[in-house]
């Protein structure tokens, strides 16, 4: 699974900043037949959580009705120099993470 | 009365195409800017542009050996950003070797089976895409410029036929939708030009990135016409009249479309 994370490298203490992370994902819905008409098995990505410096600033329960390839955006505050780690899971069980540090100034 | 007008005006559009370019140089314009804001907006961002997980992946396949020699795409291009640059705007083109007419697609499948003794990759392979939005978004913004004399001129006019040549069921050209009706509404779709400087692009119909003749399929599906296997040599016929009409228009691959 190949993931791109965007997230400012260097940030004022304080400052909101933006964190934006797209997965290549087909976020099979559960809801298609394949040609001869068999149900595909539900497979999306069902949780995706990001830590920062070890402890959870986002999470998002997905399901059926996300686009492929998600691409989620949300906002956070830039306390310390560390490490944002993101993690998620798909109905078969496959993971995926991600890390991408960023220092903090002031 | 109306009948008679419009084979008329039929028989004056022939004539037309037959000697030059049915839309003008200063009229082409890039299917994006049939787009919403939102999408286009999409497009240029190269995080929110879904298609770049695909270039990501492409610029790591370069640099991957395959094939019994062990070589890359990188032993012999090294570097694709300044190797594979203004690549994109001179092809489809007649491959000097061989006489045979390749598209981006093909030309990274014949340089796997020629120089890396690799098999070649299927068509719409995730492999393949990838490699292709590598070596296309290179020229990303540069014009499109393809050469149509010399060995290309047969495959430019065959091209030409068959865009301005009724398929299927429908009784439709190409031109009866991108000429004739450009800029017109289908339901709630656009009729664009059908230019094709974004491919391969994203296409949210798809909810994957797909190539040009994956589109091109799907516009003879539209029209209820048979659907030629992927890599037939009419598609690349097709590709090089089609890079010819969009000349000048900057290379947006990947695009993003609806």
């Amino acid at each position: 699974m190949v993931a791109r994370v965007q997230i400012p490298q260097q940030a004022k203490r304080g400052e909101v900043i933006e964190v934006r992370i797209v997965i290549q994902h087909s976020m099979e819905t559960g809801f298609r037949h394949d040609d001869v008409g068999r149900l595909i098995k539900r497979n999306v990505i069902n949780v995706l959580s990001c830590r920062y410096n070890g402890a959870e600033v986002f999470r998002a329960d997905l399901s059926s009705g996300i686009a492929a390839n998600p691409y989620l955006q949300f906002y956070t505050v830039a306390d310390s120099s560390g490490e944002f780690e993101f993690s998620w899971v798909d109905d078969e069980g496959a993971r995926g993470s991600e890390r991408r540090s960023i220092a903090v100034s002031g | 009365m109306k009948p008679v007008l419009w084979l008329v005006a039929a028989a004056f559009a022939g004539s037309a195409h037959a000697q030059g370019r049915a839309i003008a140089l200063d009229q082409v314009r890039s299917g994006s800017t049939f787009l919403s804001k939102d999408l286009r907006e999409m497009q240029q961002d190269d995080l929110a542009n879904p298609a770049m997980l695909w270039a990501e992946n492409g610029a790591k396949l370069w640099r991957e050996p395959a094939g019994r020699d062990g070589r890359s795409c990188a032993s012999c291009h090294q570097d694709a950003e300044t190797s594979m640059r203004g690549v994109a705007t001179r092809y489809p083109r007649v491959d000097s070797a061989s006489g045979i007419l390749l598209n981006l697609e093909a030309r990274i499948n014949r340089c796997r089976t020629e120089h890396m003794a690799a098999a070649p990759l299927r068509y719409e392979s995730n492999e393949l895409l990838s490699l292709t939005v590598h070596v296309a978004r290179q020229s990303r913004g540069m014009p499109l410029e393809v050469a149509i004399g010399g060995p290309a001129r047969a495959h430019f006019e065959a091209g030409r036929a068959y865009y301005y040549q009724r398929h299927g069921q429908m009784n439709l050209s190409c031109a009866h939708c991108h000429e004739a009706n450009w800029n017109k509404r289908l339901y709630s779709e656009a009729i664009t030009q059908g230019q094709p400087n974004a491919y391969p692009a994203y296409r949210l119909e798809w909810q994957t990135l797909g190539s040009l003749q994956r589109r091109l399929r799907a516009c003879l599906s539209g029209i209820r016409a048979e659907m030629l296997p992927y890599g037939s040599p009419e598609y690349h016929d097709l590709e090089l009249f089609l890079a010819w009409r969009a000349q000048g228009l900057p290379v947006e691959a990947p695009g993003v479309r609806r």
